[in-house]
C-alpha cells in the first residue's frame, strides 16, 4: 500500500537511468527548492543538544548540509565564556533557519519570528527571509498546536516570511496550512527528539499525497520535508521512500555517540532513500520466488 | 528607573535609550535583538527608543537548537 513508485511527484524528478559504470558512487541530487530558496543538500540539521561546538561544527560538515536550524533564546548577560555558536557556524556558506521552538502561542511565535528575522539581517544571512514555525501544544508531547500554527502562519505570510511549518502527520492540516500561504508544510515523523522514526508511515504518505498529487489538489513541486522523531538513518531511508523531498532531524545525529559518523551515515541514508523511491521497489509477496532457474536443477524436489 | 530586563529587575542611573542599554550591557556589537513590551525595536532605532520605567525589555539572541 505504501509502496509510492508510481507516484507522479516521484516520476517528475525522476532522473535519466544511471550508467553504474560511469557514475559517481553517489551521484548528485537535484537542489530542494522551499520558496524563493534553494538548497543543495536536501538534509537540514539542527545544533541543538551536541556537547561541545567543535563536535557540532564536524557534524555540520560531515551532515553534508547547507542549511542548518537555530533557535532564539534570552541573551545570557553574565556569560563568562562569552561564547556565541555563530563564531561556529561557517556563515559565508550556511543558510541559517531560524525557529519559534518553545512557543506555546501563536502570538509568541510571531514575535520570535521577526526577532530572530531581526538578528539574521545583522548578520547579512539570507536565512532572514524564512522561519521554521513551530507552535507547540504541550511541554510534553511537544507535538504541534494545528490551531496555533495556521493562525501564525497566516500572521507570518502576511509579514513577508517564507514560512517552512511544523506539522503534525495529517493531511488536513498539512493542505490548510499550504492553502495559508506555506513554502513547505514539515510533518512530524514521531515527537521531537523521541527517536522513534516515521511512527505512522501510512500518515505521512497521506501528507505527502495531499501535498503532491495533481488529483488531491497538490503540485509535484511543492516541497514536503519530514521532521521530527528520525532516530537512526533507516528512519531517514523510509521517510525518503514515503516519498519526501528532504528530512530534518537534530538529536539523532547531537545525542548519538559518534555524532559526527551518525552523521555521515545519515547523509548516505537521504541518497539512498531517494533513489530508492525513484527505482521502483519489488512487491512484497508472501512466499519465496526463486533467484537461481528451476530448469537443470539436478536435485530432488521435495514434493514433486 | 526600574526595568524589566530579560526577566530580571534591572536598575538605570537614568534615562537611557536601547543602545545606551546594550552599550551598558557591553552587546553593542553582538548579533542580538531587542524587544520593549513585546514590540521589537529594530536596530536602526535603538538609539532613537528611549526607555521608560517599568519597560519590559528582553534581549534575545541565537543559540543552539533543531
Amino acid at each position: 500500500m505504501l509502496e509510492a513508485a508510481n507516484a507522479e511527484y516521484l516520476m517528475s524528478t525522476h532522473q535519466p537511468t544511471i550508467n553504474a559504470r560511469t557514475a559517481p558512487v553517489s551521484p548528485a541530487l537535484p537542489p530542494l527548492r522551499i520558496g524563493s530558496f534553494t538548497l543543495t543538500s536536501r538534509l537540514v540539521v539542527g545544533t541543538g543538544k551536541y556537547r561541545d561546538y567543535t563536535t557540532m561544527q564536524a557534524a555540520i560538515e560531515a551532515s553534508g548540509a547547507d542549511c542548518v536550524t537555530v533557535a532564539v533564546r534570552r541573551e545570557r548577560l553574565v556569560d563568562a565564556e562569552g561564547r556565541s555558536i555563530l563564531d561556529f557556524l561557517p556563515l559565508e556558506r550556511l543558510t541559517i533557519l531560524p525557529n519559534t521552538a518553545g512557543c506555546f502561542t501563536a502570538e509568541d511565535a510571531v514575535r520570535v519570528s521577526r526577532l530572530g528575522r531581526e538578528i539574521l539581517e545583522q548578520l547579512g544571512n539570507p536565512g532572514a527571509g524564512w522561519v521554521k514555525l513551530e507552535v507547540l501544544g504541550d511541554r510534553t508531547t511537544l507535538l504541534p498546536d494545528p490551531v496555533g500554527t495556521l493562525e501564525a502562519c497566516k500572521e507570518l505570510v502576511k509579514d513577508g516570511f517564507t514560512v517552512l511549518c511544523y506539522s503534525s502527520d495529517d493531511p488536513i492540516i498539512a493542505a490548510r496550512l499550504r492553502d495559508a500561504g506555506a513554502a513547505s508544510v514539515m510533518p512530524a515523523g514521531s515527537p521531537i527528539g523521541s527517536g522513534r522514526g516515521i511512527a505512522n508511515p501510512a500518515a505521512i504518505r497521506m501528507v505527502i499525497d495531499r501535498l503532491k498529487l495533481a488529483e488531491q489538489g497538490g503540485s509535484a513541486e511543492y516541497p514536503v520535508i519530514v521532521d521530527a522523531g528520525v532516530g537512526t538513518a533507516s528512519d531517514i531511508v523510509h521517510a525518503m521512500e514515503l516519498g519526501a523531498d528532504g528530512v530534518l532531524l537534530n538529536t539523532g545525529i547531537a545525542h548519538a555517540q559518534d555524532p559526527v559518523r551518525m552523521a555521515h551515515a545519515m547523509r548516505l541514508a537521504l541518497d539512498a532513500g531517494w533513489h530508492t523511491a525513484r527505482a521502483g521497489r519489488i512487491p512484497r509477496k508472501l512466499y519465496a520466488n526463486a533467484s537461481s532457474p528451476w530448469e537443470g536443477v539436478i536435485t530432488h524436489i521435495p514434493g514433486e | 528607573m526600574r526595568i524589566e530586563l530579560n526577566g530580571q529587575h534591572k536598575e538605570l542611573d537614568g534615562p537611557a535609550t536601547v543602545a545606551q542599554l546594550l552599550l551598558t550591557l557591553g552587546l553593542e556589537r553582538a548579533p542580538c535583538a531587542v524587544e520593549v513590551n513585546a514590540q521589537l525595536v529594530r536596530k536602526a532605532l535603538h538609539h532613537t527608543h528611549a526607555l521608560a520605567e517599568g519597560d519590559r525589555v528582553e534581549v534575545v539572541t541565537l543559540v543552539g537548537g533543531g
